[in-house]
């Protein structure tokens, strides 16, 4: 199936949900709303048409010039085969943008449909600070309630991959040598 | 040495203490089965057929600390992995010698830029006794250092701790528990 | 060590009555046993937290970032061309495969994979090939170490070299080759490699005959791994599993096949999958037997390479746009099969040089993270079983 036939499926079951697309660029992808998309998600996983039951990645990008960011899930699904022994098959492959703004930035959790988006989710809040509501593997703290770091040590101070990311100068007495602590650093 | 010659029973080999202790440490350095990062399939490469680092006495990976003269850091050491380290060197047992093993461990190596979570050389976490350059060392490499290492045992005097320095003295067990 | 394994028989559902009574008599308490990061079966820094029950472990939990090095930071500051060197040392058992998959994600957004000659699409896939054979290699002989075989180690690393002794003559590295790269592969084959390399797979071919007699069909190894640690068909995919975790719980999906890229179309081969031969399918064996398969296919797949690659002598093998590259201002993402699963990069470009956002789908990322779910009631001697047999390299479960 290709990406405008699932398109045209989500537009017609959501409508108005469905944020915009596009098509023309080696990436093609629907952007949806974000208070829609853990009901987009079930859908996209459990209809007979589509069965995207297979989640590679979440990737996130900080739009700075937006004010916002937004996370790219992509998606896959994987069919068994007719006959047995047959190799199973890929059906549709479709990318989902789903994007929240910078200043509070907050996306319900899609661990419940896809449990590997758990780890995914964790990783994109430790490196962009996205908070996914609902995560199962929450903590609270002083930033308030949001999955639990997995890369960073769980008392590192703010999100790398944001571009106003500022470096830190040391670490628990351990001195970060480094003089790029620019927000934005260049080659 | 003719005065000493035909005085002594067969068999019977005359030394300085120094010396022969000296031996028996430098070619039984059992260093600690510790693999970071990429370095590691290097250190496993010196352990496995071709380049035999039992040839040095060095072959017994030891999977405890506790059981170790060297600690070998074999590949890019960062902040959560830090006290790590140190809490595994404070666990060694005197003598003990450390191995900053490829560029990350010397000094960041590729991280040092625009990494905000490398330590920049693991000589800032535990003082190092050799360093081996390279991304990774070849094997090659790591066995020059490893007889380096030798050396430089070879050269220690049982009269003076050499492992007891003001730079030692600040990695007690007490700053150790506070990590 | 031998023959006390060979009498242990793991029989859970052994009645022991009189035992029973003991045990109950025996109040039992629940102990936190912390593995690693400093583990000698963890295969690098890999840290799991067990809630024990005596030796039954109820509950791992992995915690992971002890070797998180700011890949996808640095990617954002770099030119394609000059962060290849980094996603080397994502995957540093299969730089080759690393290297590929993101030179051909750049090379798909920017349009210059269309201009690429058969040599260099041949050279690569050589070279991944025999970069897959390394690192299953050393697969194979950790997970024997593991499980206290030493000799497959030292089997494995002696096969391994002469690969990296080929790799070595062909861009000067052993492990972190950097040598496919944005528009090409750094240097052309030596004028002896297509002898060389068939040399190998002469002497190769049978050595895979002598592991299977030497571990696989090992009485103490199959017990060791046979009916341990099953990851059913439905939790491979709910959890995104990949490459010989996903193919041992019988999936047979190998995108290589499913959705070929960068010529893999034009070979024979076939995708291995695990049957549950010695026990259910899903379990360890499985997974370990699918690696030991995947070696002769790709044994398979080099051979009809090197006929072709025989066609396509004086081809250029560097594009020239490879390091003035400029990124559209558009985004891919793209995977290819790496030795331990899909390996994805994400990248986006925005009109200049230096790529604005990287990220990398690590397959061991996604493969560890069933471990919650597959260490759950098991012995904590199988712990070591369980977690070799997923073969993560933590350089890229961190990144």
């Amino acid at each position: 199936m290709t990406p405008e036939e699932i398109t045209d499926i989500l537009k017609k079951q959501f409508g108005a949900k469905i944020a915009g697309f596009k098509f023309e660029t080696a990436h093609p992808r629907v952007e949806v709303e974000k208070s829609a998309w853990p009901e987009v998600a079930r859908f996209l996983k459990s209809d007979p048409r589509l069965q995207l039951n297979f989640l590679r990645s979440i990737a996130s990008l900080d739009l700075l010039e937006d004010e916002k960011f937004v996370a790219i899930y992509d998606l896959l699904s994987m069919r068994p085969p007719t006959k047995g022994g047959d190799a199973w098959t890929m059906e549709n492959e479709f990318s989902v943008h789903v994007s929240t703004e910078r200043s509070n930035p907050h996306i319900p959790t899609v661990a419940q449909v896809w449990p590997a988006a758990d780890w995914h989710e964790r990783e994109t809040y430790d490196l962009m600070g996205i908070t996914f509501d609902d995560h199962p593997d929450s903590v609270i703290d002083q930033d308030g309630t949001h999955p639990r770091r997995i890369l960073c040590a769980d008392d590192w101070v703010g999100h790398p991959l944001r571009k106003d990311y500022k470096f830190p100068m040391e670490y628990h007495g351990i001195p970060a040598v480094t003089e790029f602590d620019q927000t934005r650093p260049i080659h | 040495m003719s005065w000493i010659e035909n005085r002594l029973e067969d068999g019977l080999i005359i030394t300085s203490l120094d010396w022969a202790i000296n031996w028996g440490r430098s070619c039984s350095i059992w260093p600690m089965t510790f693999g970071l990062a990429c370095c590691a399939i290097e250190m496993m490469a010196i352990g496995a057929s071709r380049f035999d680092v039992d040839r040095f006495g060095a072959g017994a990976f030891r999977a405890s600390p506790r059981q170790a003269d060297l600690m070998i850091v074999a590949g890019t050491v960062n902040f959560k992995m830090a006290s790590r380290v140190k809490r595994l060197y404070n666990q060694m047992p005197e003598p003990k010698y450390v191995m900053a093993m490829g560029a990350c461990t010397v000094g960041g190596g590729p991280y040092y830029k625009n990494g905000y979570h490398v330590v920049k050389g693991v000589d800032l976490v535990v003082p190092v006794d050799i360093y081996v350059p390279g991304c990774p060392p070849r094997p090659e490499t790591l066995l020059e250092g490893l007889m380096r290492l030798q050396d430089m045992i070879k050269h220690q005097t049982l009269a003076r701790d050499r492992w007891v320095t003001a730079k030692d003295a600040a990695l007690t067990p007490e700053t150790a528990a506070s990590n | 060590m031998a023959e006390t394994v060979l009498e242990f028989q793991p029989d859970l559902n052994l009645d022991l009555s009189a035992d029973r009574i003991q045990q109950e008599d025996m109040p039992t308490e629940e102990m936190l046993v912390n593995m690693g990061p400093q583990h000698p079966a963890t295969h690098g820094v890999l840290r799991v937290v067990l809630r024990t029950d005596g030796e039954m472990v109820l509950e791992a939990v992995p915690h992971i970032g002890y070797l998180h090095r700011c890949a996808e930071k640095i990617g954002e500051t770099l030119q394609p061309y000059q962060y290849i060197p980094y996603t080397d040392r994502m995957d540093y058992l299969a730089g080759m495969n690393n290297n590929f998959a993101f030179a051909l994600a750049v090379e798909k957004l920017s349009g210059l994979e269309a201009e690429l000659t058969a040599r260099v699409k041949y050279i690569r896939i050589i070279f991944c090939e025999l970069n897959r054979i390394a690192s299953h290699l050393v697969a194979f002989g950790t997970y024997g170490l593991d499980l206290g075989a030493f000799t497959p180690f030292l089997y494995a690393f002696r096969e391994r070299e002469y690969i990296l002794d080929m790799f070595e003559a062909t861009c000067g590295a052993r492990l972190t080759y950097s040598y496919i790269t944005i528009g090409g592969v750094t240097h052309d084959v030596p004028e002896n490699f297509i002898d060389v390399c068939t040399e190998f797979l002469d002497y190769f071919e049978p050595k895979v005959v002598e592991y299977n007699n030497l571990l696989s069909h090992n009485h103490i190894f199959v017990k060791r791994t046979a009916n341990v640690g099953v990851i059913s068909q439905e939790d491979a995919i709910d959890y995104g599993l990949s490459g010989p975790v996903l193919r041992g719980s019988g999936i047979k999906f190998d995108l290589r096949k499913a959705k070929p890229y960068g010529g893999y179309d034009e070979f024979e081969f076939d995708v291995p999958v695990g049957s549950g031969e010695k026990g259910r399918t899903g379990d360890c064996w499985d997974r370990y037997i699918v690696r030991v398969r995947e070696m002769e296919e790709a044994v398979r797949i080099i051979r009809q390479a090197l006929e072709k690659l025989r066609g396509t002598a004086g081809q250029e093998t560097l594009h020239k746009k490879g390091k003035s590259l400029k990124l559209p201002e558009d985004e891919i993402y793209f995977e290819i099969e790496n030795p331990r699963g899909q390996l994805g990069f994400y990248v986006a470009g925005d009109g200049s040089t230096i790529p604005s956002r990287v990220k990398a789908r690590g397959p061991s990322f996604c493969n560890l993270c069933v471990t919650e779910r597959v260490c759950h009631n098991v012995l904590l001697g199988d712990m070591a079983a369980i977690i070799g047999s997923l073969d993560v390299v933590m350089g890229e479960v961190d990144r």
